[in-house]
């Protein structure tokens, strides 16, 4: 029940809900709990509800600090199946 | 999926493992708990303990909202449900957990009783307007990240004025459970249990932010890093601890800052203020009886709660004597450490509430890791 999924607002309502999309699937969920929703927002859908606003600029940030990690040796060597082939 | 795809990236998750190998000190061992059952599932799908050096390991907490709820609880959705005049309308994962006497909201549902499964709150709404000749109840349960959703059904139904509609509440807080590991006899006393540092919870810090963390780390010395539900989130956050506890720092860190801030989501929090207020005390199962550790529904919203409506009476009910949830929800015990694991209880037939819920210990280890602990005979051979 704690599964909780990342859904892009296609469509604001009038009664305090929105439609949102999630890898083509539609589906319509409460926007009581977060302020001003708009078209195109991420927001992390729980049980039927918007949590929360996913900040993109930050889910950037998440992603250069791993891809900032050094390359582990094993893959910065030449691939032995590329040489044999 | 976007904000989901780029957080299952193998090629990052090597590296991020191997800077874990890296910079894990050998000559010492991290015992990390990741306090919710998502991180459990998803640790225990992604095979991440497999990734990660042998001094790191990974302790399983009590953060699954079906787990924690105790057997008289349930008994009493049970007796609500057995009335002919109440819809009962639970989440899913609730219909099997065993009750007193191994009944199940599942089998009252096979003898009779009209039980209905909702996505959440707003369902349960729906059916109280479409059946106003029966009463309709909402068996809430879940930490703070469904509380907010169980409040906004609430306020709709005092504005509707929709009198066959209540909660029976259960929501529960996680500071509360993290301060009762903390304090745990096999944490303080007998160190059976060790706890280095905290992966802090996910959906449940959108809500409440990552502050009410802070008084752990400073008071307690263990560092907290709240983490996202993805692998890659779940790497990420293990190797931020093993860097705090390399470095001796105690920090609430957020791993998860693209969904959740240090405060949190005010509107969520001010909608919990209003309808909720603290119990005196709750019952956990395998934490006891803690005080101020969840929410009962306020005196303004009475008409709407079910406990009060039915005049409904708690009675503690003793675990099955071969179970070993209360262990494992400690982190005291590990899945295959119980005697019934796997043989007489799986989530087929399952006689404790971590084998019930999918983020439960001992359903995630038996789905993807019943076979990791036993060596590889056909190496041997």
């Amino acid at each position: 029940m704690c599964l909780a999924l990342p859904a892009r607002i296609v469509e604001i309502h009038s009664d305090d809900s929105a439609t949102v999309s999630l890898g083509g699937v539609r589906k319509q969920v409460s926007t009581a709990l977060i302020e001003e929703p708009a078209v195109g927002d991420y927001v992390i859908v729980h049980v039927g509800y918007a949590l929360s606003r996913l900040d993109p600029a930050e889910a950037e940030r998440t992603l250069a600090l791993l891809a900032a990690l050094d390359r582990p040796a094993r893959e910065q060597e030449p691939e032995q199946e590329d040489a044999a082939a | 999926m976007r904000y989901v795809d780029e957080y299952r990236d193998g090629a990052l998750a090597s590296r991020a493992a191997a800077a874990i190998a890296a910079e894990a000190d050998p000559g010492r061992h991290y015992a990390l708990m990741e306090f919710c059952g998502g991180h459990t599932h998803a640790i225990c799908r992604y095979g991440i303990e497999d990734l990660l050096p042998p001094n790191v390991s990974m302790i399983h907490g009590p953060g699954c909202p079906v787990c924690v709820l105790p057997i008289g609880r349930l008994d009493m959705a049970i007796e609500l449900a057995m009335r002919p005049e109440v819809i009962l309308c639970t989440y899913g994962d609730m219909m099997r957990v065993p009750g007193r006497d191994r009944t199940s909201l599942m089998k009252a549902k096979a003898g009779g009783a009209d039980i209905r499964m909702v996505y959440g709150s707003g369902d349960a709404l729906r059916v109280a307007r479409d059946n106003p000749g029966r009463e309709v109840v909402f068996f809430a349960i879940g930490f703070e990240t469904t509380a907010p959703t169980t409040a906004v059904a609430l306020v709709q139904a005092a504005a509707l004025n929709l009198r066959n509609f209540s909660v029976f509440a259960n929501h529960v807080l996680t500071p509360s459970a993290i301060q009762a590991i903390l304090d745990s006899p096999e944490v303080t006393a007998t160190g059976t249990v060790r706890v280095d540092g905290f992966i802090g919870p996910g959906h449940v810090s959108t809500i409440i932010g990552s502050a009410p963390y802070e008084r752990f780390a400073r008071d307690y010395r263990r560092p907290i890093v709240v983490s996202g539900f993805e692998p890659l989130d779940i790497m990420q956050s293990v190797l931020m601890l093993v860097r705090q506890l390399n470095e001796g720092r105690c920090e609430v860190e957020n791993q998860f800052s693209r969904a959740v801030s240090r405060d949190g989501n005010g509107k969520a929090q001010a909608l919990v203020e209003r309808v909720f207020e603290l119990r005196d005390s709750f019952e956990w199962r395998g934490l006891g009886t803690i005080p101020d550790s969840a929410l009962q529904i306020r005196e303004e919203f009475a008409d709407w709660d079910a406990e009060r409506r039915w005049q409904l009476r708690y009675v503690p009910v003793a675990d099955n004597r071969a179970c070993s949830c209360a262990q494992i929800l400690r982190g005291a015990k590990k899945p295959l450490d119980c005697a019934i694991f796997g043989t007489a209880c799986t989530p087929e037939n399952p006689m404790g509430s971590c084998m019930v819920s999918p983020e439960g210990s001992c359903a995630a280890y038996y789905l993807y890791g019943r076979w990791r602990d036993i060596p590889q005979q056909a190496k041997a051979g």
